[in-house]
């Protein structure tokens, strides 16, 4: 599962632009993740404060 | 809830904004969609434009402006440092704005043009009919919004989703999208004349940081890496590491961070009833990341082109055609062939940097532009060159 860390986001958007899938969404200030997010971990390494994880 | 309208521009960013303005003055009914409750906050810029592109589009006001500088210094990762002047430095310095000021100034210029900006209202898909697009559907503090309108301009940033929505494909690739950090610092050793820029694989693998002067001793100090060499919250990282060396007693009074996209002219952004701007389009130079400049440049475009449309009826994307047509024409080519360099720039080892910046040292470059100089760095350096002698002719 794709964890986003609310209390590291800075609400940016640079992983919302990456996602092959358009899993993301930026609402203001969080992240939502929605059912299409593969897991594929290619927002993970964009993310300049490493708010995001793929936990198993 | 709903609406009617002849444009709905989607994002308040420069690009939203010149676009809505362009538009509400060619006589059309615009809302202007922006979903932060405050325009331009947070910020996720260095701020930095060249002055005569600026002035040519907006009369930039005292207040939108924190400093300007007086040309830029070039640090290679041995420490080797080149100076080039404003005039001859090209579109990336001259102002360091304030763009929480310049955002709201813009939109203003929007609103006073007649369009009807709406903050916290985010769009959330596009109104379609036989899958062409007539509107888009929105929340609007917390309520479904319906606005239709035969055309919508995407200016949503990087994290834009109404091309995709489109049928657009405009996904980032990691090579081709800047993953930055940057703060805010005050320091005694904060050089608040100069944009300094400070090159290095150990530094900032894939960009570069930067240090752009907004006041007395205070300046955007900020890096961004190429997103297929970096790992979670390496740019960060990296930043610290650089300011606690450059900076030892500097004080952070802002943290920024952000995408930037840097994937070259994408194939297509327009489709039936809609047009992309600024970095929704990836219309941000990849060699430099400056997209401010362009973005507004786009977003007058097609704020001019809606107006054609509507008039004559058609919004298909033949319709359209003239934006795709005069955005290439008018910054598209520099796009590319910033694409170009970057993709050569990013391969070069601390070493080549330094042959680079070295081989410059005892050259006169103070009357050149970004161009001339890398003419002059290819007549100086043309083995390391050669893939790029046909673009530096
Ligand atoms: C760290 C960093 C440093 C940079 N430094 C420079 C620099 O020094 N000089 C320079 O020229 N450029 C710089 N850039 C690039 C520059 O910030 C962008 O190119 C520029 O902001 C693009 O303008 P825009 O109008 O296209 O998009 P943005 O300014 O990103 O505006 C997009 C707007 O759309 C809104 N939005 C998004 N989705 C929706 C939705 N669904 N509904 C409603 N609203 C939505 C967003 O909230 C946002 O306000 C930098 C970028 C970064 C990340
Ligand atoms: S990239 Fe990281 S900081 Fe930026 S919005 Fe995504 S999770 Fe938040
Ligand atoms: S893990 Fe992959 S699919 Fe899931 S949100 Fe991130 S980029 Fe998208």
């Amino acid at each position: 599962m794709l964890t986003v860390n609310r209390y590291k986001c800075c609400y940016c958007g640079a992983c919302v632009g990456v996602c092959p899938t358009c899993a993301l969404e930026l609402v203001e200030t969080f992240i939502e993740v929605s059912a299409d997010c593969k897991e594929c971990g290619i927002c993970t390494k964009i993310c300049p404060v490493g708010a995001l994880e793929v936990k198993a | 809830m709903s609406m009617k309208c002849d444009v709905v521009v989607v994002g308040a960013g420069p690009g939203g904004s010149m676009a809505a303005k362009a538009a509400a003055q060619a006589g059309l009914r615009v809302a202007l969609l922006e979903k932060r409750q405050e325009i331009g906050d947070p910020v996720r810029c260095a701020e930095g434009v060249g002055k005569r592109v600026l002035s040519r589009m907006v009369k930039p006001e005292p207040e939108w402006i924190a400093s300007e500088v007086k040309g830029a210094r070039i640090y290679a990762p041995d420490g080797t440092s080149i100076v080039m002047s404003e005039d001859r430095g090209g579109a990336e310095v001259g102002y360091v704005l304030e763009r929480k000021v310049f955002d709201r100034g813009l939109a203003m210029e929007a609103a006073r043009a007649g369009a009807r900006v709406m903050v916290k209202t985010r769009a959330i898909g596009l109104l379609k009919k036989d899958g062409v697009p007539f509107g888009v559907s929105a929340m609007r503090i917390g309520e479904p919004l319906e606005i239709e309108a035969p055309i919508v301009i995407g200016a949503d940033g990087v994290e834009s989703k109404v091309g995709r929505w489109a049928g657009i494909d405009t996904t980032l690739k990691l090579k081709d999208i800047e993953t930055c950090a940057q703060f805010l610092v005050t320091d005694t050793r904060v050089d608040d004349q100069y944009c300094e820029f400070f090159l290095g694989n150990d530094i900032a693998p894939g960009g570069y940081v930067w240090s752009f002067p907004k006041g007395e001793k205070l300046a955007n100090v900020g890096l961004g890496i190429l997103g297929s060499r970096s790992k979670p919250g390496e740019a960060t990282r990296l930043l610290k590491e650089f300011v606690k060396v450059h900076f030892p007693n500097g004080k952070v009074l802002e943290m920024v961070v952000g995408g930037d996209p840097c994937s070259g002219p994408i194939e297509s952004t327009t489709a039936d009833g809609v047009m992309l701007v600024g970095d929704a389009a990836r219309q941000t130079d990849p060699l430099t990341g400056g997209g401010i400049l362009t973005a507004m440049q786009a977003g007058i475009i097609a704020g001019e082109v809606a107006a054609k449309a509507i008039s004559s009826g058609d919004v298909s994307r033949e319709g359209l055609k003239e934006y795709e047509d005069r955005w290439r024409s008018d910054i598209g080519k520099g796009l590319a062939r910033s694409y170009e360099f970057k993709e050569f720039f990013v391969k070069l080892t601390d070493e080549d940097l330094n042959q680079l910046i070295g081989s410059l040292k005892r050259e006169d470059i103070a009357k050149m532009d970004l161009r001339g100089m890398l003419r002059v760095l290819f007549r100086l350096n043309p083995r390391l060159l050669w893939e790029l002698r046909h673009l530096v002719v």
